[in-house]
């Protein structure tokens, strides 16, 4: 195997731009996961990408729509989500496919050629250039800065948001960060996997170390390391087989996730049950 | 001295067009155990909302240890409040073991930023042991049965050291060992933290006996309050629940069985 690939620029902006990329993604998918909110990845990543487009169309710098309109995707979610006024499946749903519309119409709407356009939904790690690798890494870098310093109120906010604020943490500040955080992810890495992969590279490597592991602090790193590594893999992938590196990256991802599905030790609740505690309560 | 801990007056909160109290008034002492009786819908979950701050008051006023609890400001009081709720479904698949959740408990106290320490893990371990959970303490908090995890969550109110214990439906659907045993729980809890307690419930075999006073709320207003043992007569009973007294009775004999 030809390896010199690795000595050019744009691979190792790539390499780099998946391992940043890879770690912010999943480590905010850990948050949806257990959250049970997926829809909202999905909801958001689809309004970054009309936001994204919208600015396109009107000249503007892409990434500054798809960040407004990630933030505006959260503010109407976050309240919805928080006062549980609709079911959030329903209130998420209508912005969705109102974000999906949007975007299609703003496409229809560009003129000229749709190439840009058509790059932000596919997404492109090899075109990135160091503009973009700092914006990852400065996502990244909080992302993870910020669960680290407030691991505890995130870990009590995931677990149960009443229970968070009666015992006093401001869970509602906590859910909104969350929010904010899920779209400037998305945001940063629009370009590199694009607006239609994006969620699976966020749900995927969370999906999967929650099948592998009881605590949360390891389904953290987990999930980051799987994040990572779907995309240092598919990058691989991508070259040897000469296909879309977006693509590669997402079906590496849902790969790692069936994996870990088939050998989950959650599966076997009972077996696990009787190894640990053996004759022990009598629950 | 005065030494009224939580002090209501005339409180009036709605839900959407719904009123859910209609201007109530209470006071509770240090040390009260009280007992809140009444159907579904009276307002008991609402009252004790009010105390922790998290129900949104459209009138009057309401002291809780000195401090007026209020969303969005109410984290100093809540800190200090003790909150278990009736039992939740949790995903058996939640990567938290029953010890981190009762650490959460200590989490409004640390403060932001500050990490649990040594001394927070062995309060962590010291209200497991009197909760006897302490075996299984690894446990992830998703396997437990809901009498287990009631359990766990007074274990979290106590590892908050509170000076305020809440407990809302805290034995609904438990079977009657688990409800028996959590019932002499909280009163062990309450008698050795020296707690003020309020304990709402619809479900009359389900209210502690030791209560040191009960009110029967309906329709979102106080009903009468009072003694348990003048309180709880046939009369009133058939009147809070629009159900003939044999009924109340049968069901009167059914908590008596529990508590013998």
């Amino acid at each position: 195997m030809d390896l010199s690939i690795f000595g050019y620029q744009f691979m190792q902006n790539a390499i780099l731009s998946a391992f940043l990329g890879g770690i912010a993604c999943s480590v905010v998918g850990v948050f949806v996961v257990l959250m049970h909110m997926p829809f909202i990845g999905v909801c958001m990543s689809h309004a970054a990408f009309a936001g994204a487009l919208l600015a396109l169309w009107v000249g503007l710098n892409p990434l500054a729509g798809a960040f407004a309109f990630s933030l505006l995707a959260a503010a109407i979610v976050g309240p919805l989500a928080d006062r549980g006024e609709l079911s959030p499946e329903t209130s998420v749903g209508v912005i969705f496919s109102l974000m999906l519309g949007l975007a299609f119409l703003f496409m229809g709407l560009m003129p000229g050629t749709k190439s840009s356009a058509l790059e932000l939904l596919w997404g492109s790690i090899l075109t990135n250039t160091r503009g973009d690798i700092i914006l990852l890494a400065v996502v990244a870098v909080v992302v993870v800065g910020l669960v680290a310093v407030f691991y505890k109120e995130v870990q009590a906010t995931i677990f149960n948001r009443d229970m968070a604020l009666s015992v006093g943490i401001p869970a509602t500040l906590t859910l909104y960060a969350i929010l904010f955080l899920t779209g400037a992810t998305i945001t940063a890495s629009l370009r590199s996997i694009g607006g239609l992969l994006i969620f699976s590279l966020i749900l995927n490597p969370a999906a999967a170390a929650y099948q592998l592991t009881y605590s949360m602090k390891r389904m953290f790193v987990l999930s980051a390391c799987f994040g990572v590594l779907s995309g240092w893999a598919g990058l691989l992938m991508s070259y040897l087989f000469d296909v879309p590196s977006g693509a590669t990256i997402v079906v590496t991802s849902s790969v790692i996730f069936m994996l870990a599905a088939l050998f989950s030790p959650k599966r076997k609740v009972k077996g696990w049950r009787a190894e640990t505690a053996p004759g022990g309560d009598s629950a | 001295m005065d030494n009224t801990v939580i002090d209501i007056d005339s409180a009036v909160v709605s839900y959407r067009e719904d009123i859910a109290l209609r201007g109530v008034s209470l006071k509770v002492r240090t040390g009260e155990f009280v007992g809140i009786v009444g159907p579904n819908g009276a307002g008991k979950t609402t009252m004790l909302t009010v105390v922790n701050g998290m129900g949104k008051l459209l009138h009057g006023r309401v002291s809780v240890l000195g401090h007026c609890p209020a969303p969005g400001r109410g984290c100093c009081v809540r800190k200090r409040v003790g909150y278990v709720a009736q039992v939740q479904n949790i995903d058996p698949r939640m990567p938290m073991s029953v010890r981190d959740v009762v650490m959460i408990g200590r989490y409004g106290r640390l403060g932001l930023v500050h990490r649990p320490g040594k001394h927070d893990w062995e309060v962590v371990d010291e209200v497991l042991e009197l909760v006897g959970m302490t075996a299984l303490a690894q446990r992830p908090i998703g396997h437990l049965s809901g009498g287990e995890q009631q359990r766990v969550a007074i274990a979290r109110c106590l590892a908050q050291e509170p000076e305020i214990f809440l407990l809302d439906e805290p034995t609904a659907s438990l079977d009657w060992k688990a409800k028996s045993d959590i019932l002499e729980l909280v009163r062990l809890v309450h008698d050795t933290r020296r707690l003020t307690t309020l304990f709402v419930t619809h479900d009359l075999s389900a209210l502690p006996l030791a209560c040191d006073r009960v009110l029967l709320m309906k329709e979102g207003l106080i009903w009468a309050e009072g003694p348990p043992t003048e309180l709880l007569s046939d009369d009133n009973l058939s009147r809070l629940y629009d159900m003939p007294v044999s009924l109340v009775e049968k069901r009167r004999r059914e908590g008596a069985l529990v508590h013998s």
